[in-house]
C-alpha cells in the first residue's frame, strides 16, 4: 500500500525571547500559526486538523492546554490532537501530523509546538518530587554531564570541542532573526571563560530558556501543487523509544537513536549519510551533544565525531553544516525545540533560510531527542518529492 | 484509505478508589501482559505503541516516561504518547496502521486520580488567565450543564436518577460502583452524588491489527469502520451546553448514522451528559447503552475513553454485538469528543 507523499508548504515561528510578556499563551501560538498560514497563502478554513505538542504541562501550569487553545488555533469543529513525548515532542508532533496526511485521513494539517517558559519555572517543572527521584541531579545539565564525560573518556576528545560548538552555534544564531540569543560580541575566549556549571559543561555551552512557538502546514500532493512557494518533501520519518535507566543502556550513543536514524535513512534511500545528506538541524542542548550525535546518527565512526567538529566540517560554510539556525543552544522553548529543528530543515531545502541558508541544501535531516536520551524523532526532507 | 483495522484484544484493571501501594508500571503490567497473551504477541512483534495519560494526575512531569518501562521496551520500539485519554492514542495508532508502516499496534492508558483532589486538579484544564484562578471544579461545571438541560426541559432529576441506577445495574467485574447505589445528597445542585462518577485509579490496553493479521489474532475482530474526533470552543459561555455538535459531527464523519448500531458505550461521567450524548448521537431506546456501566460505574481518568472502545469491541468479540458505537470525551462539559464505529463480520 502506498502512502500519500507529505509536503511542508508553510512555516512560521515567533521571535524567541526569554519572556513574551506582551502575549498570552494563546497569543503566542496564534502568532506562529498565522505566519505558517501566511507562508502557505492559506486561511484557517483550509486546515482540516490541528496537531499540537509541548513538553510537560507543569512548565506553564496548564493541564492539557489544547483544550484552552482550541479557539486560538482555529480548531473549533475540527480534530485536535495533543502529543507529548518529552524533549522530542516537537519532532513527534510533526510526525503525527504527517501521518494524518500520509494515511489520507486529512489533506492539510496545521501542526504547532510551543513553550512559554516564562509563565512558570521549568527547573521546578522538571524536578520530580521525592521519593521518585533523589534531589541531586540539579536539572538537565546535571543528568547529561556524566554522559558527556563518558564520551570524552571513550573518544579521547580534547576538552576544547564543546566550546567550538557553542561558539559556532551562537555565531550562526546571529544570522537567524528568530533566534533567542543574539550575542554580537561572542568570542571563543568568552565561551571558554564562562563559568563551569556541571563539569565539563560551561554556562555558554548550555541552552537558554525561551518563550516561543513554531508551526508548519503539511499537505498532500494536491495541496503541494497549489503551493505558492517550493514545498519541502518528507522523504522519511521515524520515532524510537527506549527506557531511561536499565543495565544495558549506552547513554553516550543510545540504540534508539541509531535505530531511528536507520529507519529514516531506509525510507529515504540514504546509503551513506555523510555523503547523501547536505546539512543537519540537530537537537544539541549542551554543546558536546554535537559530536556525540554525529556518531549516533552515522555521520562519523564511533569516537570520531569530535574530529568533524574540530576540523570545521560542521561550520555554516563547512562540508556538513550542523545547526545553521543556531540550534537549541541559541533558542530553547523546550516543547517547540524539536519542531524548530524539523522546520529549519524544511526551510533549508525550500531555499528560504535567509542569511543562514546553506547552498545546495537538497536533503536535510531534522533531529530531536528527549527524556534521559530515551525518545528520538527525526525526519529527512528534500527539495524533490519522494520517487515511489 | 483501503486498509481494514480492528481491535483484536482488550484488557483492563479493576478500578479502585486508591492504589497507593502500586506504581503506574505495576498497575499497567498485568493489563499489558493480558492483551499480549490473548494475541500471542510479544513486545518485539508490535509495530507501533502509543499511550495516553496526564502528568497532572500523577503530580509530576514526564510520568509517562516511567510507565513505558512496563512495556518492556527493549529493543527500542516505535512509540508515541498523547497527553489525552487513551482513546486518542488509539486514534493515533489507527492512522499509523493506515499508512502501512505497521500491521499491529499496542495502545494503553492509565490514570490515578487518588494522589490528589481530582476536582481541584481538573480546574487546571481551564483557561489559565480568566477561569482557572477561580478554581471552578469539574462537578460545578457539570452542574451548570445539568441545570441548563433541566431548564430546557430535556430531563429532570428523577430521569437522571434513572440513568444512574441503570448504569450501576451492571455485572461488570471491573466496575468500582455497582448494584443499588443511593441517589444521595446534592453535591452541587442539581447533581447528587449518584449523578457523579466515582473517583478511581485504573488502566486499560488494546491491541489493534490490520487486515488478515487481525483475523489471525482474533476469532471475531472488531473492525473500526470509522473513527473521528472534534473539539468545541473552550469558553462555556459560547457553547450551548444542552447540545454536543462536536459529538454529532464526529459521529457523522465516523459513519455512525449510516446504519443503526445495537450497542453504545458512552463516556458520560455525569448522568446529565448521557442525555446530551443520546440526543447528539440520535440513539433510540432500542440501543443498549453502557452495558459496562460506563463512567458512572468506573471513571479512571485518561483510561475511561479507551475502556469504552475496549468494552464495545469485547462485545463484538463475544458475539453480543454486530455494530457498536464507542465514545470518549475530554475537557469540561464534553468539550472534545471522539466517536468510533466498530463492526463484527456478518454471521
Amino acid at each position: 500500500m502506498s502512502k500519500e507523499p507529505v509536503a511542508v508548504v508553510g512555516i512560521g515561528q515567533t521571535k524567541h525571547v526569554a519572556a513574551r510578556r506582551d502575549v498570552s499563551i494563546a497569543g503566542l501560538v496564534r502568532e506562529a500559526a498565522g505566519r505558517a498560514l501566511a507562508d502557505a497563502e492559506l486561511t484557517w478554513a483550509d486546515i482540516d486538523a490541528v496537531v499540537i505538542g509541548k513538553a510537560p504541562d507543569f512548565f506553564e501550569g496548564v493541564m492539557m492546554p489544547e483544550l484552552y487553545l482550541a479557539d486560538a488555533l482555529g480548531a473549533v469543529g475540527k480534530p485536535m490532537l495533543r502529543v507529548h513525548t518529552a524533549g522530542s515532542v516537537g519532532g513527534s508532533t510533526a510526525l503525527v501530523a504527517a501521518n494524518l496526511v500520509a494515511a489520507r485521513v486529512h489533506g492539510t494539517v496545521l501542526t504547532l509546538a510551543f513553550e512559554k517558559q516564562s509563565e512558570s519555572n521549568a527547573m521546578w517543572g522538571l524536578s520530580l518530587p521525592i521519593p521518585f527521584q533523589q534531589p541531586l541531579l540539579a536539572g538537565a545539565g546535571g543528568f547529561f554531564a556524566p554522559h558527556v564525560r563518558a564520551y570524552m573518556r571513550r573518544s579521547g576528545a580534547p576538552d576544547t570541542v564543546g566550546s567550538l560548538v557553542a561558539y559556532k552555534d551562537r555565531r550562526n544564531a546571529l544570522k537567524n532573526p528568530y533566534a533567542h540569543l543574539h550575542e554580537h560580541d561572542i568570542t571563543l575566549e568568552k565561551v571558554q571563560a564562562s563559568p563551569m556549571l556541571w563539569d565539563p559543561i560551561r554556562y555558554s555551552e548550555t541552552c537558554p530558556s525561551s518563550d516561543g512557538a513554531c508551526a508548519m502546514v503539511l499537505t498532500d500532493r494536491a495541496g503541494a501543487a497549489r503551493s505558492p512557494r517550493p514545498p519541502a518533501w518528507m522523504l522519511g520519518g521515524a520515532m524510537r523509544s527506549e527506557p531511561t535507566l536499565f543495565a544495558g543502556k549506552d547513554a553516550v550513543s543510545p540504540q534508539a537513536g541509531k535505530d531511528c536514524a536507520a529507519d529514516v535513512y531506509r525510507q529515504a534511500g540514504i546509503g551513506d549519510p555523510r555523503r547523501d545528506i547536505d546539512a543537519v538541524e540537530m537537537y544539541v542542548p549542551f554543546s558536546w551533544y554535537e559530536p556525540m550525535w554525529l556518531e549516533n546518527l552515522g555521520f562519523a565512526a564511533e569516537g570520531e565525531g569530535w574530529k568533524l567538529t574540530e576540523s570545521g566540517v560542521t561550520e555554516l560554510d563547512g562540508d556538513l553544516p550542523v545547526n545553521m539556525s543556531g540550534g537549541v543552544l541559541s533558542t530553547n522553548p523546550i516543547g517547540a525545540s524539536g519542531m524548530i529543528r524539523f522546520a529549519e530543515a524544511a526551510l533549508q531545502v525550500r531555499g528560504q533560510a535567509g542569511e543562514h541558508q546553506v547552498e545546495r541544501a537538497r536533503k536535510v535531516l531534522g533531529h530531536a531527542y528527549g527524556g534521559g536520551s530515551q525518545f528520538f524523532s527525526m525526519w529527512l526532507v528534500g527539495a524533490r518529492p519522494p520517487e515511489s | 484509505m483501503t486498509r481494514d483495522i480492528a481491535v483484536v484484544a482488550f484488557g483492563q484493571t479493576d478500578t479502585l478508589r486508591t492504589t497507593e501501594e502500586m506504581s503506574e508500571v505495576e498497575m499497567l503490567m498485568p493489563v499489558l501482559h493480558d492483551v499480549l497473551e490473548r494475541t500471542g504477541l510479544k513486545t518485539a512483534d508490535i509495530g507501533f505503541t502509543c499511550s495516553g495519560s496526564s502528568d497532572y494526575l500523577a503530580g509530576r512531569a514526564f510520568s509517562f516516561t516511567l510507565a513505558l518501562d512496563g512495556v518492556g521496551a527493549w529493543p527500542p520500539i516505535s512509540e508515541s504518547h498523547v497527553e489525552m485519554d487513551g482513546a486518542w492514542a488509539l486514534y493515533e495508532a489507527w492512522t499509523k496502521l493506515l499508512t502501512g508502516d505497521a500491521d499491529t499496534a499496542l495502545v494503553y492508558s492509565y490514570g490515578k486520580s487518588s494522589p490528589g483532589p481530582v476536582r481541584d486538579v481538573l480546574t487546571r484544564q481551564l483557561d489559565p488567565y480568566y477561569l482557572a484562578p477561580l478554581w471552578p471544579d469539574s462537578v460545578a461545571l457539570a452542574a451548570l450543564q445539568a441545570q441548563a438541560l433541566i431548564d430546557a426541559g430535556d430531563t429532570d432529576e428523577p430521569a437522571l436518577a434513572g440513568i444512574a441506577a441503570r448504569s450501576r445495574a451492571t455485572d461488570n467485574p471491573h466496575a468500582q460502583l455497582r448494584g443499588p447505589v443511593p441517589h444521595g445528597d446534592y453535591l452541587v445542585r442539581p447533581l447528587r452524588t449518584g449523578d457523579c462518577p466515582p473517583i478511581g485509579d485504573g488502566a486499560a490496553a488494546v491491541v489493534l491489527a490490520a487486515g488478515e493479521r487481525a483475523r489471525a489474532l482474533c476469532e471475531r475482530p472488531a473492525w473500526i469502520r470509522g473513527i473521528d474526533h472534534r473539539i468545541e470552543p473552550h469558553a462555556l459561555g459560547v457553547r450551548d451546553l444542552t447540545d454536543s455538535p462536536s459529538t454529532r459531527l464526529a459521529a457523522e464523519k465516523a459513519g455512525a448514522f449510516e446504519r443503526p448500531v445495537d450497542t453504545a458505550e458512552l463516556h458520560a461521567p455525569f448522568t446529565s451528559q448521557e442525555v446530551v450524548l443520546r440526543k447528539a448521537l440520535k440513539l433510540g431506546d432500542d440501543v443498549r447503552v453502557n452495558p459496562s456501566g460506563g463512567a458512572l460505574a468506573a471513571n479512571p481518568i485518561m483510561a475511561a475513553g479507551l475502556i469504552r472502545i475496549g468494552e464495545a469491541a469485547t462485545r463484538i468479540h463475544r458475539g453480543e454485538s454486530d455494530r457498536a458505537l464507542a465514545h470518549a470525551t475530554s475537557g469540561p462539559c464534553l468539550q472534545q469528543n471522539l466517536v468510533a464505529v466498530l463492526e463484527g463480520d456478518p454471521r
